[in-house]
């Protein structure tokens, strides 16, 4: 079995893949680059080099800051909530209850869905006076609220339909890493007299923690690249109010056509993205036990 | 093989024949169109995309729903950009700018050039080809057309002890009438609003643009280069919509286009202010005695003029480009117009259209249909610039921030026209 590859072999084996990693992730972030440093020709606008003159309109740009507050907040918001309720539906459909296998199949099914249909369902969900959620406030008394049309609740109820979405794929992961939790530890831990609150958070928890890295850089790379929603719910309005990084890249490129711009921006999302893993990796990694 | 001497045959017969072929010379075309209405518009539009075909064998045509007017534009100019247009596309009239822009399509004038061709370019209303035309060449020809005209649902106006007949006409009775309409439950909730006008996103910058016009100005004039944001019509504008909301007339805060036909045939709203496109979706749903009027005005009537018009791209060859001349005609006939009018509720976009015997029998029968061709005398084209998506936002953010109580309807225009302005004058 451990014949080696013939040089040839492994040269074709190599160049296949690192040519497809080439033609998609680094030509177009290089060219992502050197576009973010030309201004956006057209027929009537000559094309010229303006160095920086994008990145320094990226500083005056108010739009951008809202923009950046709102997607901070979207993280901040969908992935801790996210990866708590994963936990807790992982936990529940992992006990001994009877219908556990319905139960999963209902936490998972909203991830089964494209995001696309997701918004839509929500849209019916949310729409004012004869959406779902009116229904149930107006049954409570309470005045209908115009979710989507609102700057104050616009991007909570984004946040909303990410975790709903989320939540599930994530309960997956934790479910497959709860059936790995050594039956003998807990075992161990229940003879020294230590409560089911007490065996969960001193010995379940920290086994789940790579787990849990796994889980935070997905959903924080998914709180930056899932935008789907927000293009057929509210298109980033009103007033901005629920505009993600990635929405704003999109509008600003293919909705205005400033390509340039477009570039600016998405150099600036990489930087971030960029830095955020880092960190990530670094103060999560140091303080976690892999089996 | 049966097939294919056939086809043989054909070809022989054809290279015979000689110069007579050549000019039905074979052309495939791809067909972008977009729907912004609740209405089975993919259906006809397919339905008569393959009736063109069965009348012309030698050519092909491949329908391509490609979502709504925003994702076309996005669609077509990007094909475009990667060397692959579609030969013809419905888009925004007001994307003219962006798509002369953009280099991507031909003049329809310098293809349609017999005197025929002239004749047939003029067979439309002139309000609806004023915005097809830029620096004095015909670069679109009008398909679904369509201003906003009042929907109000009669029975709530009886209801409140108003005439069925006699909808609201100016802002002051559209607030007076509104109030009456309003229906609280038992806990002082509002179960029927009195009005809805779309403010969020596009459709609220275009109905905003009607509201414009009604106080006498215009948001943009036809050179592409000016935008009139910072106006007293504008403040004016801005001034109702905010005093709907304070009087309890409309719901507060942003009021989406795409809810707003069904919160009206569901009862919550009184009545709406919405695209003459959505009559069919009405005509069909409504559990209630209905009528459009014209839009209630400011100081009179005044209305946009908005949909989409057809245009031929750059990119492809003679062939194709006659045979795309041939297909709009066939698309824009009389006949046809008539087809497409009475599916959706679009203005027919040409005067001999309304003469068709179906046509007159569908006007008799839904006289709803005749409000907006009646209306378009007042009617105003969309607003429409250069970088018109990149313009039009601002204009968009204003509204949306003045509804939201961010911002005052004064500093929100002023802030929107200067930026306006920085983009603009590179065009001027």
């Amino acid at each position: 079995m451990n014949k080696r590859l013939s040089l040839g072999m492994a040269f074709v084996l190599l160049v296949l893949p690192s040519s497809l990693l080439v033609a998609f992730t680094h030509y177009p972030a290089v060219r992502a680059l050197a576009n973010s440093l030309w201004n956006n020709a057209t027929s009537r606008r000559p094309s010229r080099f303006v160095g920086l003159d994008n990145y320094a309109a990226l500083l005056e740009d108010e739009k951008l800051l809202q923009v950046l507050i709102n997607s901070g907040l979207y993280a901040l918001g969908t992935i801790p909530l996210a990866i708590v309720l994963a936990i807790g539906m992982a936990l529940l459909v992992n006990s001994r209850l009877p219908a556990t296998s319905l139960m999963r199949l209902s936490f998972f099914m909203p991830t089964m869905l494209p995001m696309v249909a997701v918004a839509n369902i929500w849209l019916f969900f949310y729409a004012p006076g004869i959406g779902l959620a009116s229904q149930i406030l107006s049954s409570m008394g309470l005045p209908s609220v115009n979710f989507l049309g609102s700057t104050e609740t616009s991007l909570v109820s984004m946040m909303v339909v990410a975790v709903w979405k989320e939540a599930g794929l994530f309960m997956i992961f934790y479910l497959a890493a709860l059936q790995t939790v050594p039956v003998h530890l807990k075992e161990a831990a229940r003879l020294e007299g230590a409560g089911s609150v007490r065996v969960f958070l001193d010995v379940v928890l920290p086994l789940l923690r790579p787990t849990t890295i796994f889980v935070a850089v997905n959903a924080l790379i998914n709180a930056f690249r899932l935008v789907d929603h927000i293009i057929v719910m509210t298109r980033g309005g009103p007033n901005n109010s629920s505009a993600l990084l990635l929405y704003y890249i999109y509008e600003v490129t293919f909705g205005h056509r400033d390509f340039a711009y477009g570039a600016t921006l998405t150099v600036l999302m990489v930087v971030i993205l960029g830095a955020l893993a880092a960190f990530q990796y670094r103060v999560l990694d140091r303080r976690t036990h892999y089996q | 093989m049966k097939l294919n001497r056939t086809s043989t045959l054909q070809a022989v017969m054809g290279a015979m024949l000689g110069a007579g072929v050549a000019s039905v010379q074979a052309a495939d075309l791809e067909f972008y169109f977009p729907v912004g209405v609740n209405a089975p518009a993919v259906a006809t539009i397919e339905a008569l995309t393959n009736a063109w075909a069965a009348k012309n064998p030698q050519h092909t045509v491949k329908a391509v729903y490609a979502g709504n007017y925003e994702e076309t534009t996005t669609k077509a100019l990007t094909a475009a950009q990667a060397g692959d247009p579609p030969q013809v596309a419905v888009l925004l009239a007001i994307d003219i700018f962006t798509l002369v822009e953009e280099d991507v399509i031909v003049p329809i004038s310098d293809i349609a050039t017999s005197a025929e061709d002239k004749a047939w370019m003029s067979s439309f209303y002139p309000s609806f080809m004023k915005d097809a035309t830029f620096e004095g060449k015909t670069y679109a020809i009008p398909f679904q057309r369509s201003t906003p005209v009042f929907y109000y649902n009669k029975d709530a106006f009886r209801e409140a002890g108003l005439d069925p007949d006699s909808p609201p006409k100016s802002w002051a009775e559209m607030i007076e009438v509104g109030k009456k309409l309003v229906v609280k439950d038992a806990n002082g909730n509002v179960t029927r609003w009195g009005t809805r006008i779309p403010t969020l996103g596009l459709g609220g910058a275009w109905l905003f643009g009607g509201l414009v016009v009604s106080k006498g100005d215009v948001l943009s004039t036809d050179t592409g280069t000016e935008a009139r944001f910072d106006t007293p019509a504008a403040k004016a504008s801005l001034d109702f919509l905010l005093q709907l909301a304070a009087e309890g007339v409309m719901q507060p805060g942003g009021i989406s286009w795409g809810d707003t036909p069904k919160a009206f045939l569901e009862r919550q709203t009184a009545s709406m202010w919405t695209s003459t496109g959505n009559l069919a979706f009405v005509s069909e749903n409504a559990e209630f005695d209905w009528g459009v009027g014209f839009l209630p005005g400011g100081d009179g009537p005044g209305a946009p003029i908005g949909g989409g018009n057809f245009y031929i791209f750059k990119g492809t060859t003679d062939e194709e480009r006659a045979a795309a001349l041939d297909f709009i005609k066939f698309m824009t006939s009389p006949e046809n117009a008539a087809v497409w009018a009475i599916a959706t509720g679009y203005v027919a976009p040409r005067p001999d259209a309304w003469e068709m015997p179906e046509m007159k029998a569908y006007v008799q029968r839904l006289p709803q249909a005749l409000v907006a061709l009646e209306q378009l005398p007042h009617a105003e084209r969309e607003f429409a610039v250069f970088q018109r998506a990149k313009v039009t936002q601002y204009l968009v953010d204003a509204i949306e921030s003045v509804l939201a109580g961010s911002a005052e309807p004064a500093a929100a225009l002023a802030a929107a026209q200067k930026k306006a302005d920085e983009v603009l004058k590179e065009y001027r």
